[in-house]
């Protein structure tokens, strides 16, 4: 089956003094539309946009994500920004060519995968966001050193939000209902990054928490688009 | 109908994001108060419906929820024939229509939020909280929400409401943080941008809106 070909805009680093970024890599947010895309053999083109030349704000760039952010999406005329809109457009767009990853075929089940997907947003980007920028950018971007408080004080938000994942996903295989949901895959750009840190103790130490990333990291869209990020 | 409740002070940004949705959708509720100064929301009770011990929590007869805006998409979904009808798009408006919603529903989420947070609990928590300001938090606070109404600005200019010519749950979800920062006479930005100020004043005065604020003023159920 054919399915039409995406265009996606999305953050490329290019090499910065031979060691860290590759012209390859992907940020986390284009990875999360990347793996949707992924997951429902949605065929694709990616067109890399340059941070380091600031094309993120170029006027070109901006006409289709006014706050000069990455991914975007076109799909014909179609343009839209945010990667868990985009997200939900590109599964809802394709589902019976994939996984049912958004469930919206049962009230309750769709609104599980909601508040899980929300409680990513929310709650868990905003743990794991400052231990990736300060352990993993800020040295090689800045060549700068990390900043120990704010690690710190995102590992003390990622602990609150593993201990709540550790307890529901002792009674549920994943967090929104027992299959996998765009709820999971939405932690997996980031929590891929973490892996490569001390950090992923965090979800090592917890047994249901570390299966369910394993059983995340092994699927095969996963695979290939984790290899693209920086670790 | 079913038992829709809904747990939380009335005057959290979160909670009346949940009530101001279900007003327009015309659903009866009742609200529960949880009393945070005595720590309510992290009694082991509370914490079975919302394991953060955050406000809001939802519960009807088929499920219970929490995090504000997936408790709105439920009661969109849930009461579809009800009320305002476009919250998330049109129901011809196809796919194209609902992705817009959601575009601009994460843009308040991921953009907006953020900052406006920040200034709510410094110029209109804070204070009555007894707790002091932080000015340097407030200045960059400003300056981000300066920028994300600048996008605002331009965007409004093309479009009567964020996703297109209908109110939806994306304009919805910024009543919330708005109405505190212009309760705290702190409306500057907002003021001075022509069409933010039109879009302001349009989804302000809804019925719906003006239902919740009175419940700000009311005390709260036992």
């Amino acid at each position: 089956m054919l399915i039409p070909g995406f265009l996606v805009r999305g953050k490329v680093r290019r090499d910065h003094g031979g060691e860290g970024f590759r012209a390859s890599d992907i940020g986390a947010a284009t990875a999360r539309v990347l793996l949707c895309l992924g997951e429902m053999g949605a065929e694709y083109e990616l067109v890399p946009v340059d941070f380091f030349t600031r094309e993120q704000k170029s006027p070109h760039h901006l006409a289709r994500n006014a706050f000069g952010l990455v991914p975007v999406l076109e799909d014909g005329d179609l343009l839209l920004f945010e990667s868990r809109a985009i997200a939900r457009y590109v599964l809802r767009k394709y589902k019976s060519s994939g996984p049912d990853l958004v469930r919206e075929g049962s009230l309750e089940e769709s609104a599980m995968v909601d508040l899980w997907l929300e409680v990513e947003a929310q709650q868990y980007e905003k743990g794991i966001l400052p231990i990736f920028f300060q352990i993993m950018v800020v040295p090689v971007l800045y060549g700068g050193v990390p900043d120990e408080k704010l690690v710190a004080d995102g590992v003390e938000k990622l602990v609150k939000v593993l201990d709540v994942y550790e307890a529901r996903l002792s009674q549920s295989k994943h967090l929104a209902v027992d299959f996998v949901s765009l709820a999971d895959l939405s932690h997996v750009p980031f929590a891929h990054y973490i892996m490569a840190t001390p950090c992923a103790s965090l979800f090592q130490s917890r047994p249901h928490a570390k299966a369910w990333w394993d059983s995340l990291a092994s699927r095969p869209a996963c695979k290939k688009v984790t290899a693209a990020l920086l670790t | 109908m079913g038992s829709v409740t809904v747990y939380g002070p009335p005057i959290s940004t979160a909670v009346s994001r949940v009530l101001a949705c279900l007003q327009e959708k015309d659903v009866d509720f009742k609200l529960v108060n949880v009393d945070m100064a005595k720590g309510q929301h992290k009694s082991p009770d509370y914490l079975k419906l919302q394991p953060f011990g955050q406000v809001p929590a939802f519960q009807d007869e088929h499920a219970t929820l929490f995090e504000s805006r997936a408790i709105c998409r439920y009661i969109c979904d849930k009461y579809a024939n009800r009320g305002n009808q476009s919250l998330l798009g049109r129901s011809g408006g196809g796919p194209a229509e609902r992705a817009q919603v959601e575009q601009w529903l994460e843009a308040e989420s991921q953009s907006f939020n953020p900052p406006s947070s920040v200034l709510v609990f410094q110029l209109a928590f804070a204070p009555r909280m007894g707790l002091p300001q932080d000015p340097a938090a407030i200045e960059l606070n400003q300056a981000k929400l300066a920028r994300v109404l600048d996008v605002y600005e331009r965007r409004l200019g093309e479009s009567r409401f964020l996703a297109g010519d209908e109110f939806s749950l994306a304009d919805l979800a910024h009543l919330p943080n708005a109405h505190h920062i212009f309760a705290a006479r702190k409306d500057d930005m907002f003021a001075s941008r022509k069409n933010v100020a039109r879009w302001w004043e349009e989804i302000s005065t809804r019925p719906s809106w003006k239902k919740v604020v009175d419940m700000y003023s009311a005390a709260p159920p036992a």
